[in-house]
């Protein structure tokens, strides 16, 4: 990175802003994996009003509902990061949240989820959708909490399943040993 | 002395070796065959040296890791064009090639494919043509390839074990009465064997086999091979162009170096390995006035026929858990569509064997730029969805070709490859008949729903410097010996005359290993 940008992004930090969240679920299991309840993210070049209207425009994008907003901010993140870098990203994500609240005559945030929908489906062309879109695409699932929401293992698959349940499937017949083959024996 | 170290270093102007580019199935196979057989080898390898203990269970991470991300460019009605415009092909740079990330699955081309030509017969629009050797030319050196890779279910070896995602498709395919359906013919260990450990069911084939189970060249014969003290491994080049006197013989190979330095080795012999789209990209780069349209290419078909194979994925959705995830990729084979019956509304055959992906590449590859609940329900499935790929013959075309890109350049200010793909209506036919049996094994084995995923971009990547009894017709002989210079040899997937339906690797390696020999016994009769 040049000195210059980490000058730019150390200025727009001293004026930037914090994005908080509380997970939804304390019993869920995000809690069992998150160091603390609340999260908090630290916005680069987006102010906070910025964030959340990016963060909830990405829901749309891709809906979990039953995903928390911790991990939709791993977008954010990223997207912010890219802003901090890139002054042409930061114009186009800053532009976009203005134009959807122009749009929505106020806040878009404030509108109801099927019109703000509205608003989604109208930009699927737009090269702001097409960023949050390949960000997200990335970022949403590629983290530890994704991983447990999905039950994906991860790197925890690193050793091999061999004594960890590669073949644990009992709803279905096994396939005759023709078609098979032994596990070995110094497994 | 570490496995890797060079034994021994060749001079720069030492022009009694053989240049071999491209350290994968074919150029890491034919670099050891030779050496073995007391021939000195420079092996040229673009990527840098990655061991199993650096490997990494995280799929993005390790793709930045393994995989050749150059740029490229595409063009052509298929849809990698569309969603990943600069990475037509999924293939490691890297020593070792497309052999660290393959998944291992080693099938025989059936004797039928390699008279495809004769058998399928003239198809508007295909430029099929019947492979200059036989099945049986090939018969013993499968037999060697087999040994060679410890594919399970010949030999003796046992299969693998059944994984959940495998029990899924085998208990499908049963119901609907297919009769070949097994753990497949895989080059990864069923049993401990020539120092490497067996399976460890680990699930991240394509990541690298952490456990060395899974063949590869990287832990197998480009280690051999330098133990032979015959062989040099120069890694982080990149061949620029191939050199040639007056009398049309490969005098050396220029290349950069991992510093940018523009070296030069001179050669007895070359041979290309580096993957059917790099391999052409430098027969046209070479270009000289006695090769105006690049070097070999007096028949106009360097880069020509540019085969991907016919390919889609499968996921299919239960009610209960299947964890794909768990175990070898590709885990098991359906391959009773693999043969040749027009009634099915085309020609040729495809095989079936299982895939998974983990949480990462399902969202990016499951269907590039879909969003909205569609996507998300898909993605909330994950742990109770089955997968499988299914890969066929796809027919070989004039305009699918690797072309030099008119503004592209790469770091060095060459041209950058341009792939070109549009798919035959027999391609067509073939995919919609593969989605919908693949479907409907899922549902016989009780899937709630399926899903159809488009091809990724490729991994068997072939055809483009096709062999060809006639010199006009392709760019390499049986041999793999180029038609215009004889110490020019083919040595990869480029060779390939028509796809067929299986995975290449096997015939790949058995290619190298044939050429092997052809190469040494053409040395010492001094005719090259």
């Amino acid at each position: 990175m040049s000195d210059h940008a980490v000058s730019r992004r150390a200025f727009l930090r001293a004026g930037g802003a914090v994005l908080t969240g509380t997970l939804a679920s304390t019993s869920g299991v995000l809690a069992l994996i998150a160091p603390s309840t609340s999260w908090a993210l630290e916005l680069e070049a987006l102010d906070a009003h910025q964030g959340a209207t990016v963060l909830q425009f990405t829901r749309h994008v891709f809906p979990h509902d039953r995903l928390d907003d911790a991990v939709y901010a791993l977008v954010v993140k990223d997207l912010d990061a890219g802003a901090a870098e890139d002054p042409t990203t930061r114009r186009m994500l800053i532009d976009a949240v203005r134009r959807l609240d122009e749009a929505s005559g106020g806040e878009w945030l404030s509108r109801s989820a099927a019109e703000q929908f509205v608003q989604v489906q109208a930009m699927e062309a737009t090269p702001f959708f097409v960023k949050v879109h390949s960000t997200a695409v990335v970022s949403l699932y590629d983290n530890d909490m994704a991983f447990a929401h999905f039950g994906y293992p991860g790197r925890k698959g690193d050793p091999g399943y061999i004594h960890r349940g590669f073949n644990d499937l009992h709803w279905l017949p096994d396939p005759p040993d023709g078609a098979s083959g032994p596990v070995p024996e110094t497994a | 002395m570490d496995m890797y170290d060079n034994r021994t270093t060749f001079a720069a102007d030492d022009d009694g070796v053989v240049v071999v580019i491209g350290s994968g199935a074919g150029g890491g196979t034919l670099a050891n065959e030779l050496a073995q057989k007391g021939v000195d080898v420079v092996l040229l390898e673009a990527g840098g040296l990655h061991t199993t203990d650096e490997f990494i269970a995280d799929e993005w991470p390790s793709f930045s890791q393994l995989a050749w991300t150059d740029t490229r460019t595409t063009m052509g009605d298929w849809r990698v064009a569309r969603d990943f415009p600069n990475l037509p092909a999924w293939i490691c740079k890297a020593v070792g090639g497309t052999t660290v990330h393959w998944a291992g699955a080693s099938l025989r081309i059936e004797p039928h494919e390699f008279r495809a030509r004769s058998t399928y017969g003239d198809l508007a629009g295909a430029t099929l043509r019947d492979w200059p050797l036989s099945a049986d030319d090939l018969a013993s050196y499968y037999d060697t390839a087999e040994k060679k890779l410890n594919v399970t279910r010949t030999n003796g070896l046992p299969g693998l074990p059944a994984n959940n995602n495998f029990k899924v498709m085998h208990a499908g395919a049963t119901r609907l009465g297919y009769e070949t359906c097994h753990t497949g013919r895989m080059a990864i260990n069923s049993v401990n064997k020539d120092g490497r450990n067996h399976c460890m069911q680990r699930g991240f084939c394509f990541q690298g086999c952490r456990y060395a189970a899974k063949w590869s060249t990287l832990y197998t014969e480009i280690p051999a091979a330098l133990q032979t003290g015959r062989v040099e491994l120069r890694t982080r080049v990149h061949v620029a162009r191939i050199d040639h006197d007056d009398n049309d013989r490969v005098t050396g190979v220029v290349y950069f170096d991992a510093d940018g330095r523009e070296r030069r080795q001179a050669a007895r012999v070359a041979a290309v390995a580096g993957n059917s789209i790099e391999t052409p990209r430098l027969l046209l780069n070479s270009e000289s006035s006695r090769f105006p349209n690049g070097l070999a290419n007096g028949s106009d078909q360097v880069g020509r026929n540019y085969m991907r194979h016919t390919t889609g994925t499968v996921w299919g959705v239960f009610d209960k858990p299947v964890e794909m995830y768990k175990g070898t990729t590709m885990a098991g084979i359906v391959q009773d569509e693999a043969r040749h019956d027009p009634k099915r509304g085309f020609v040729g055959g495809y095989e079936m064997e299982t895939i998974s992906l983990g949480l990462p590449f399902m969202a990016a590859f499951f269907n590039p730029g879909g969003w909205g609940r569609g996507f998300t329900e898909a993605m909330e499935q994950y742990r109770h969805m089955a997968g499988m790929w299914l890969v066929g013959e796809d027919m070989p075309q004039a305009d699918n070709r690797v072309t030099l890109s008119s503004e592209a350049r790469d770091a060095f200010g060459l041209p950058v490859a341009n792939v070109h793909y549009t798919d035959h209506a027999n391609d067509v036919a073939m995919r919609e008949h593969a989605y919908t049996r693949g479907a409907a094994i899922y549902e016989a084995a009780g899937a709630t729903r399926t899903y159809r995923t488009p091809p990724y971009p490729s991994t068997h990547n072939l055809g483009t410097c096709r062999m060809s009894e006639r010199a006009a017709d392709g760019v390499c002989n049986g041999h793999g010996q180029s038609h215009e210079l004889a110490n020019l040899f083919i040595s990869d997937g480029s060779q390939f005359t028509t796809s067929a339906a299986e995975n290449p690797t096997l015939t790949i390696v058995t290619l190298a290993i044939r050429q092997a020999d052809y190469i040494a016994e053409r040395m010492r009769a001094r005719a090259i």
